[in-house]
């Protein structure tokens, strides 16, 4: 017990990391569940009262963002997987990695504290003001958990950015690197440029609200775009904060079991991980084509946002191909790694539409763009973050899962993600807005929603399925004594033991200028 | 990389936004339907490249399922030739239809923003939780014109000019009927306008979420033949 709390070791704060973004997961999910039956029915189901519902939705969307998404990519991935793709010892600095963990857990503890006071926050996860600045809810608790979790993102960035340039085996090209290093660079990069300037719009609504200072307040000379343009500067990168670890693992699982080399190594990277990289620092305005910016402004965000469709495509290219002339097997992590591409597919070319202003204008802040976000973060996200999970469950806990319960599983949540979500596009285009505590003056919604509601009822199943395969496969599961179950060419399954000890590699790997992490195929060795 | 390659790639890189520019057609008069015909258009194009892709996607799954359980890929390195193609090839296809939607989503948007002169000119002030208009046209003095609370009435066959403001926090005036919506905030005044052609009732909501009863947040456009609305306005200007 006591040297898993004092530890400084890489992988077990990666699994600090996923514990808490599972139980974030958990928490938010319950929350989702909440708002979806209060919404499958006209007027209230649940609850009487509009703010308690407003406050699940301020932290479903607060938590599973800063709680789940980010820690469970940018944390549990970057710290358990990354150092040992590196071939590295460990992270550069482990007791800054010990920090960053613990100030996470600090932020969920924060975010919890939501349920005990009696003013819960109810400024969404975007807390805008006026709004936040003159409600009685309590904007200073979402203002210091985003503070919180925003610094040990940044102390978590720096260190993985150090490892990933000075900690990698010796001989290691940057040609040599995993596509899931490549993404989680790119993830951190934005993480270390974009995070302080989040954690300044919300210091100065913590002034405005109270210390009586006026960055927001039109009154006094203060200007209520300010912080729209403050928060989406960061929170646009942060999607690709998201996106990008997500392809990556997905790209990793679908390169093991199909046992095949990444097709067009250098497209993948140089087009698609740094042009997504650099286009999404200039999109953020896209969030605010409804709130009066100039129309010059407006008509350069359009471009630009379209433009993302480039790398992004590239991306989704050099997966599928990738696959090409492979040898694929459909076990649970290959599942989850394909419904990616499907949930991602969906999900990518329903942004189109919202990329063009004036498109926009009739679809703003509607069902449609939140189907939108949830089929990309929520449901391609999650499987990715699930099958990564399943990918490493034998080399974390030594043991193997059970394959019958693990697709089960994939399966239910699989087909409630597309029940749940699809109808909402529907609605959506015909002027569904979002967080609606009650839609009486839509009744034609409401069969729709219904719908949604028991497709989320069917997540929830598949979760609980998903929970129970994984805490089996740790408490009960049978011994792995492979060290490369899945026949992986990638380093952290072919130099480790069956559980990588501390320091990680039995003998520390010297990498040739020949090798690759996906060396399938007993084909020439002068590869990417 | 040599001059000559670079020039070619901007010529080529250049032509699919020159296309795209002349493709666009005609300007529409009602931005509602303008909406109608481009949104169909959009679900064409990315319905197009979905089912393209799935199929692609589905055939790769079955043709390269693992034949026995130690079979391994045999996907090759792809030369330099290949390799730029497959990367170039794609991004110009991908880069051509994001200029074509700019393009023809430019051309909404300039009818959006670029108001008739005909217009009819409504103040729109919101506050927590209703919109209250007020018709500058329709004054005995100079601050008395007449105002209406969650309630526009308009003249039908009349573009309709609508300047917000809020007097507390971030609104939304949506209107799903006319496909139009823009947020309403305090100390800034931006416009909509939209164009009822025939009299009718539509609904218009909130956006843009503002706190407890941001679902109730209701009002309705109402389109009357224009000599009735001008009988009613001037029957509420006599009434101030």
């Amino acid at each position: 017990m006591k040297e898993w709390i004092l530890t400084t070791d890489h992988k077990r704060i990666g699994v600090f990391y996923l514990i808490g973004s599972i139980a974030a997961f958990c928490v938010a999910g319950l929350m989702a569940l909440l708002i979806r039956t209060e919404l499958g029915a006209i007027g209230p189901t649940l609850t009487e009262d509009p703010n308690v519902y407003n406050v699940w939705l301020y932290f479903h969307g607060a938590a599973m963002i800063l709680g789940f998404q980010i820690p469970a990519l940018t944390g549990f991935l970057a710290n358990w997987a990354v150092p040992i793709m590196l071939g590295a010892p460990d992270m550069a600095f482990p007791r800054v990695n010990a920090l960053s963990v613990w100030l996470y857990w600090m932020g969920i503890l924060l975010a919890l504290a939501t349920f005990v006071i009696p003013d819960s926050p109810d400024v969404m996860w975007t807390g805008y003001p006026p709004y936040s600045v003159i409600t009685e809810g309590n904007t200073a608790l979402y203002s210091l958990t985003v503070l919180i979790m925003g610094f040990s993102s940044i102390v978590g960035g720096i260190n993985i950015m150090c490892t990933v340039i000075y900690c990698r085996a010796k001989g290691m090209q940057y040609n040599q690197f995993n596509i899931m290093v490549w993404t989680t660079m790119g993830a951190n990069l934005l993480q270390l440029v974009f995070v302080p300037v989040l954690g300044s719009a919300v210091m100065l609504l913590l002034f405005d609200k109270y210390l009586g200072t006026n960055f927001f307040n039109p009154a006094s000379g203060g200007d209520v775009l300010i912080y729209e343009n403050l928060f989406w500067f960061y929170s646009h990168p942060a999607v690709y904060v998201i996106l990008l670890p997500f392809l990556g693992i997905a790209y990793e699982i679908i390169a093991t079991f199909a046992r095949n080399r990444i097709f067009n190594y250098n497209m993948v990277v140089y087009g698609g991980v740094c042009g997504t990289t650099l286009l999404s620092t200039d999109v953020w305005a896209h969030h605010a084509y409804a709130a009066g910016l100039p129309d010059y402004v407006r008509m350069f965000m359009t471009i630009t946002t379209l433009l993302i469709s480039v790398p992004v495509g590239l991306l989704m290219i050099g997966m599928v191909a990738t696959m090409w002339n492979g040898a694929i097997r459909f076990t649970t992590p290959m599942l989850f790694a394909l419904s990616v591409i499907f949930l991602f597919l969906i999900g990518g070319l329903t942004g189109i539409p919202n990329a063009m202003a004036s498109v926009d204008h009739a679809i703003h802040d509607g069902y449609f763009i939140m189907a939108h976000f949830h089929y990309v973060m929520a449901m391609a996200g999650t499987a990715a973050i699930f099958g990564s999970v399943y990918y490493y469950l034998p080399k974390m806990t030594g043991k193997m899962y059970n394959e019958a319960m693990g697709k089960a599983g994939f399966w239910l949540l699989f087909i409630g993600f597309n029940v749940t979500f699809y109808p909402l596009f529907e609605i959506g285009i015909e002027g569904m807005a979002r967080r609606y505590y009650d839609y009486s003056q839509f009744p034609q919604f409401e069969s729709a929603q219904h719908l949604a509601t028991m497709g989320s009822y069917v997540i929830a199943v598949g979760f609980l399925i998903t929970l129970v395969t994984w805490i089996h496969c740790w408490v009960a599961g049978e011994k792995c004594t492979d060290p490369n179950p899945w026949k992986s060419q990638s380093i952290e399954f072919t130099n480790t033991e069956v559980i990588p000890g501390p320091g990680n590699f039995p003998v520390q790997p010297v990498i040739s200028p020949d090798w690759s992490p996906y060396n399938y195929g007993g084909t020439t060795k002068q590869d990417d | 990389m040599n001059k000559k390659l670079w020039s070619l790639m901007a010529v080529v890189g250049s032509l699919p936004f020159l296309a795209a520019t002349a493709i666009a057609g005609e300007l529409q008069q009602d931005p509602a339907e303008h909406w109608d015909e481009f949104w169909h258009e959009i679900m064409i194009d990315i319905i197009s490249i979905g089912v393209v892709f799935m199929i692609c996607f589905i055939y790769v799954l079955i043709r390269n399922i693992a034949q026995s359980p130690d079979q391994e890929g045999t996907g090759t390195k792809l030369t330099p030739l290949q390799s730029i193609g497959w990367t170039l090839i794609p991004a110009f296809c991908f880069m051509a239809d994001d200029f074509y939607l700019a393009a023809q989503s430019w051309q909404l948007f300039n009818l959006q923003r670029n108001v008739p002169a005909n217009h009819y000119e409504v103040k729109v002030t919101a506050s927590m939780w209703n919109f209250n208009y007020t018709y500058p046209n329709a004054c005995k003095e100079a601050d008395n014109c007449v105002e209406v609370m969650n309630e526009l009435r308009v003249p039908a066959g009349k573009p309709i000019l609508l300047r917000m403001t809020s007097s507390d926090v971030i609104h939304n005036h949506s209107i799903p009927d006319f496909r139009i919506l823009e947020d309403s905030m305090p100390g800034r005044v931006t416009y909509l306008w939209f164009y009822p052609k025939t009299p009718g009732e539509h609904l218009v909501t909130c956006k843009e979420y503002c706190g407890t009863m941001h679902s109730k947040m209701i009002s309705k456009v109402i389109a009357m033949p224009e000599s009735e609305f001008d009988k009613w306005i001037e029957t509420e200007k006599n009434d101030l």
